[in-house]
């Protein structure tokens, strides 16, 4: 039976900790204002980019001779799976729910005699798939020293897989990161970014059916826009990720921070009782002495 | 006086500039244009320069790009730039940075057979040190 001392360290320390989880709710939803701000002013490039692409993959559209970038390597023996996940703990599924989809796919796709690698952004993800798939992991792009995720990361990380590529590694590649929709809503989503799925411009016939000239020609223009839609692709990725990890962790620790209330109003409530109970046994015990004399 | 046309400056961070022009020079990778309204339709990309625009409220503005597009449709022209600063804001600091970033292609393609990349990272190289005293006060 803990003792009125016990009791009383314990209220102290979950008072500590609630104290601890409310300010990192405080900081989270700083961050999360910030990631916010630098995934909307992301947007316009990336919509550009998409609407580009679109036009000038139409007009290049089958023809022999399309670049690998966009017509894939014909085949899809090996995949490479890109999986960008947080540094840090403590922001409830957010980590979990990507490595998960990651999961189901390798499984999945090694089920259907498929070669798969993995490559983790963030040292979270790659420490929950490493007890799976330690063999088939690429080192880890760590992260952990960026503060505000910038385009040079993403440049970066899509160099690597470009190299990768070029050398013949793998045909196809999909990105795994989370959509951030609210606060309380992170959609873990599968994106296959080589070959690219071109979207369909936005239903707009006669813009995607401008007769562009093309300087130099269109061959040259995909060869170098191919490689940058992949790094945009990534660092989109990047601050969806951020945002959604910040947006996963306010709401997370908005939990804790609840919890804790609770357990203080608990543990109060058992600590008055414990000594009011205290107080009476004393008292019985002074008034049945003074009886007894 | 030429109609105006919407330009936009975009970069993978943040929107640079979007408003309404009369015209715009951009150094296309065949030679710098000057566009006006009514352009025909082009997709050119860039050499690293500086894109100027004579915008209809606030004068000229420039701004120093590297590596993009520019999309000109009848509904406007779009500088997709990988990397973009606006003339005030360019510095001894950026520009080492850039001849940084170039020497290290340079030498990413150094052992390569790819001559194409090697060449143009060399021309960016030239270019740079060409620009900056044109663009920096001693």
């Amino acid at each position: 039976m803990a003792s009125l001392k016990d009791l009383r360290n314990r209220i102290a320390s979950v008072k500590a900790t609630q104290k601890i989880t409310k300010a990192m709710q405080m900081v989270a939803a700083a961050k999360l204002r910030r990631a916010q701000s630098a995934a909307e002013a992301a947007r316009p490039y990336s919509q550009r980019m998409d609407v580009v692409m679109a036009n000038i993959a139409t007009a290049v559209g089958d023809s022999e001779g399309a670049p690998k970038l966009l017509a894939g390597t014909g085949s899809d023996k090996v995949h490479l799976l890109l999986v960008a996940t947080a540094e840090r703990g403590l922001c409830g599924g957010f980590n979990s729910s990507i490595a998960k989809l990651a999961r189901v796919k390798a499984r999945e796709l090694m089920a259907s005699g498929k070669e798969v690698k993995i490559l983790c952004v963030g040292k979270k993800g790659a420490d929950v798939l490493r007890s799976e798939f330690d063999a088939i992991m690429l080192p880890i792009v760590d992260l952990r020293e960026v503060k505000h995720v910038g385009y040079i990361n993403a440049s970066d990380i899509a160099k690597q897989v470009l190299s990768m590529f070029d050398k013949e590694e793998f045909d196809v590649a999909t990105l795994f990161y989370s959509e951030f929709q609210s606060v309380i809503s992170q959609i873990p989503t599968a994106q296959q970014i080589i070959p690219p799925q071109i979207a369909d411009v936005e239903g707009d016939a006669d813009s995607a059916a401008t007769l562009y000239d093309y300087e130099p020609d269109e061959n040259e223009i995909l060869a170098d826009l191919l490689p940058r839609n992949v790094a945009v692709q990534i660092f989109r990725a990047l601050l969806e990720n951020a945002a959604s990890e910040q947006g996963a962790r306010m709401s997370a620790m908005d939990n804790a921070t609840r919890n804790a209330g609770e357990m203080i109003d608990k543990l109060t409530q058992t600590f008055n009782r414990r000594r009011q109970a205290q107080i009476t046994t004393e008292l019985i015990e002074i008034i049945a002495g003074a009886e007894a004399l | 006086m030429a109609d105006d046309f919407t330009f936009e400056l975009v970069s993978p961070e943040t929107l640079l500039l979007s408003g309404e022009v009369d015209i715009v020079t951009v150094p296309g990778a065949e030679g710098d244009m000057g566009i006006m309204s009514n352009h025909a339709p082009l997709m050119t990309s860039l050499r690293p320069g500086m894109v100027s625009v004579n915008m209809k409220e606030g004068g000229e503005q420039s701004f120093f790009v590297r590596g993009g597009f520019a999309d000109i449709s009848p509904a406007g022209v779009t500088v997709l730039a990988e990397f973009a600063v606006p003339k005030a804001e360019l510095t001894k600091e950026v520009f080492a940075e850039q001849k940084r970033l170039a020497q290290e292609e340079i030498d990413a393609h150094a052992e390569g057979t790819d001559e194409d990349k090697k060449a143009n990272a060399r021309a960016f190289l030239d270019q740079l040190n060409h620009m900056e005293p044109t663009l920096l006060p001693a």
